[in-house]
């Protein structure tokens, strides 16, 4: 009964998963490695490569730091509407992406007044690689901040209030005792969260106004290239990103499951 | 604190703010026009019926993984976050070629007469996909605590298994299975990426209410756009307060236990 169902269990996530990621594989190399390998001299791929590079990073730093500031602030101080903003920051969880990209543009398009006063000093957002950095933002900030709120919720004050008592200012107990502790954490929802923004679509696709060479990401250079009958090109960055992808969120299960007792066990 | 609202809320806003030139009987007809109802029914569905067929098929794998410490066990609950990690344009294209009817899986259907492609159930299945992990994750938690006694004592008491997953394990296992639904509709009613390639894009026949949006843009109906985005934010919100209230419920039961 149970050897049986384990059967089962492989067989319908070999189909479900497996053969899908096979598919991706074979696509890439059904004319031999040579033009699977050509994709990448295409200056096209390669500025889509270094763009998606460059979003991923820049999510990472703004997500990373304003996740640590959206954790400490919401479990470390007491405010009145405190459980509506906790509840707010999961909100781009379940809007649709194409929606956040939707309402980046209608807030720093050139139509509305703060996008046209930014367009005035000559910052564009909209269209721009700006822009499509903003979408990614919003997307995934939720994966970093709930990480961090989880951790420090359950750490408690007493250490921070210690290190208060002993003389040290807000941004000492911040660097030196807050942050080392929700370090796990904080790399758990950076993983995440950078495994996001590189697959990202929905809300970029409706942003980037699709400049090639200048706002055309790689999730986005894998629909132009589909939809030009570039199949081994297509497929070929879809199995680097999924690759990557799935990389980083394996190295994040991996390091979930064997979860330190104390801080220091990382 | 300024940062969340500047985050979250003003973009948001501007959305709702995009209609404000226009009159509620105006916005009505365009968030509500035929074609738009047609996509929300579309997207509504195939969300609901991907969302339940997760809930079936997540809460079987969830307790085959947890009851399976060997090497096939921790590969199959590795194969779980994939669906989770694939970017989506990428499980778009994927889907496609595999289901299309030169696909190794779209082969073997068209000859038993099945499409998948360019249909409801191929949206279905891109959405079925997306949703799989929000279900097992969900779940597997609370399986790999589950009581025993309460099974021990039904079998005692001479209870059938088919009995004890019934009137025992499923009612112990129903919060977390809602909460694991409601993520999963979540996520899949407003999925774009692995949706539009298998759809079709028919307008009142495979068109969701995410490419609508898109649609109208590429128009530069910001407006029609707005409307369409308005409803579906309503719906993303309502979804959120309600999957809040389920997970506090969780964590109670949980901690109650």
């Amino acid at each position: 009964m149970r050897r049986a169902s384990l059967v089962a269990a492989v067989l319908v996530l070999g189909v479900l998963v497996l053969l899908p990621l096979a598919s991706i594989v074979y696509e890439a190399l059904r004319s031999g490695i040579g033009p699977a390998l050509a994709t990448f001299a295409d200056p096209y791929a390669r500025d889509a490569i270094g763009l998606t590079v460059l979003v991923a990073l820049a999510t990472i730093a703004v997500n990373g730091a304003f996740g640590v500031l959206a954790g400490w602030t919401l479990t470390k101080y007491r405010f009145p509407g405190k459980a509506a903003l906790v509840t707010l920051i999961d909100l781009p969880l379940t809007v649709s992406p194409v929606v956040a990209g939707l309402a980046v543009l209608l807030c720093f398009g050139n139509r509305s007044p703060l996008g046209g006063w930014l367009e005035e000093h000559g910052i564009h957002v909209a269209f721009a690689p700006l822009g499509i950095v903003l979408a990614t933002i919003f997307v995934t900030f939720p994966y970093v901040a709930r990480e961090t709120i989880a951790l420090l919720n359950e750490t408690g004050r007493e250490l921070e209030e210690a290190a208060l008592g002993l003389g040290a200012n807000v941004w000492q107990t911040l660097l030196r005792v807050t942050l080392p502790n929700a370090r796990g954490a904080l790399l758990n929802g950076l993983l995440l969260c950078n495994a996001r923004a590189l697959g990202e679509f929905g809300a970029v696709s409706v942003i980037s106004g699709r400049i090639r060479g200048l706002t055309v990401t790689v999730p986005l250079h894998i629909e132009d290239l589909y939809n030009e009958d570039n199949i081994v090109g297509a497929f070929t960055l879809a199995a680097l990103l999924a690759a990557v992808a799935i990389a980083l969120t394996l190295t994040r299960s991996a390091l979930e499951h064997r979860k330190p007792t104390t801080p220091d066990a990382l | 604190m300024l940062v969340i609202a500047i985050l979250v809320i003003v973009p948001l806003s501007a959305i709702v703010l995009t209609m404000a030139g226009i009159t509620p009987e105006r916005f009505l007809s365009i968030a509500f026009s035929p074609r738009a109802i047609a996509a929300y029914e579309l997207s509504l569905g195939t969300a609901l019926g991907a969302s339940a067929f997760d809930v079936v098929v997540g809460v079987w794998l969830a307790a085959v993984i947890v009851g399976e410490r060997s090497l096939t066990g921790r590969f199959l609950n590795a194969c779980v976050d994939v669906p989770f990690a694939v970017p989506t344009a990428v499980t778009g294209i994927t889907l496609v070629t595999l289901y299309g009817p030169h696909g190794w899986i779209g082969a073997l259907l068209a000859r038993a007469g099945i499409t998948v492609v360019y249909t409801p159930l191929g949206i279905g299945l891109a959405l079925a996909f997306v949703g799989l992990p929000f279900v097992v994750r969900t779940v597997q938690p609370v399986i790999a605590t589950l009581p025993q006694e309460f099974g021990e004592a039904a079998r005692s008491l001479g209870a059938t298994r088919a009995t004890i997953l019934r009137r025992v394990t499923l009612p112990l296992l129903a919060p977390a299975m809602l909460t694991g639904f409601a993520l999963a509709f979540a996520r899949t009613l407003g999925e774009y990426g692995s949706v539009i390639f298998i759809a079709g894009n028919v307008p009142f026949k495979t068109e969701i209410v995410p490419l609508i949006i898109v649609t109208r843009l590429e128009e530069y109906d910001y407006v029609g756009a707005a409307a369409v985005a308005t409803v579906s934010l309503v719906a993303s919100f309502l979804l959120l307060l309600a999957i809040n209230a389920l997970q506090r419920r969780l964590i109670r039961l949980r901690v109650a236990e």
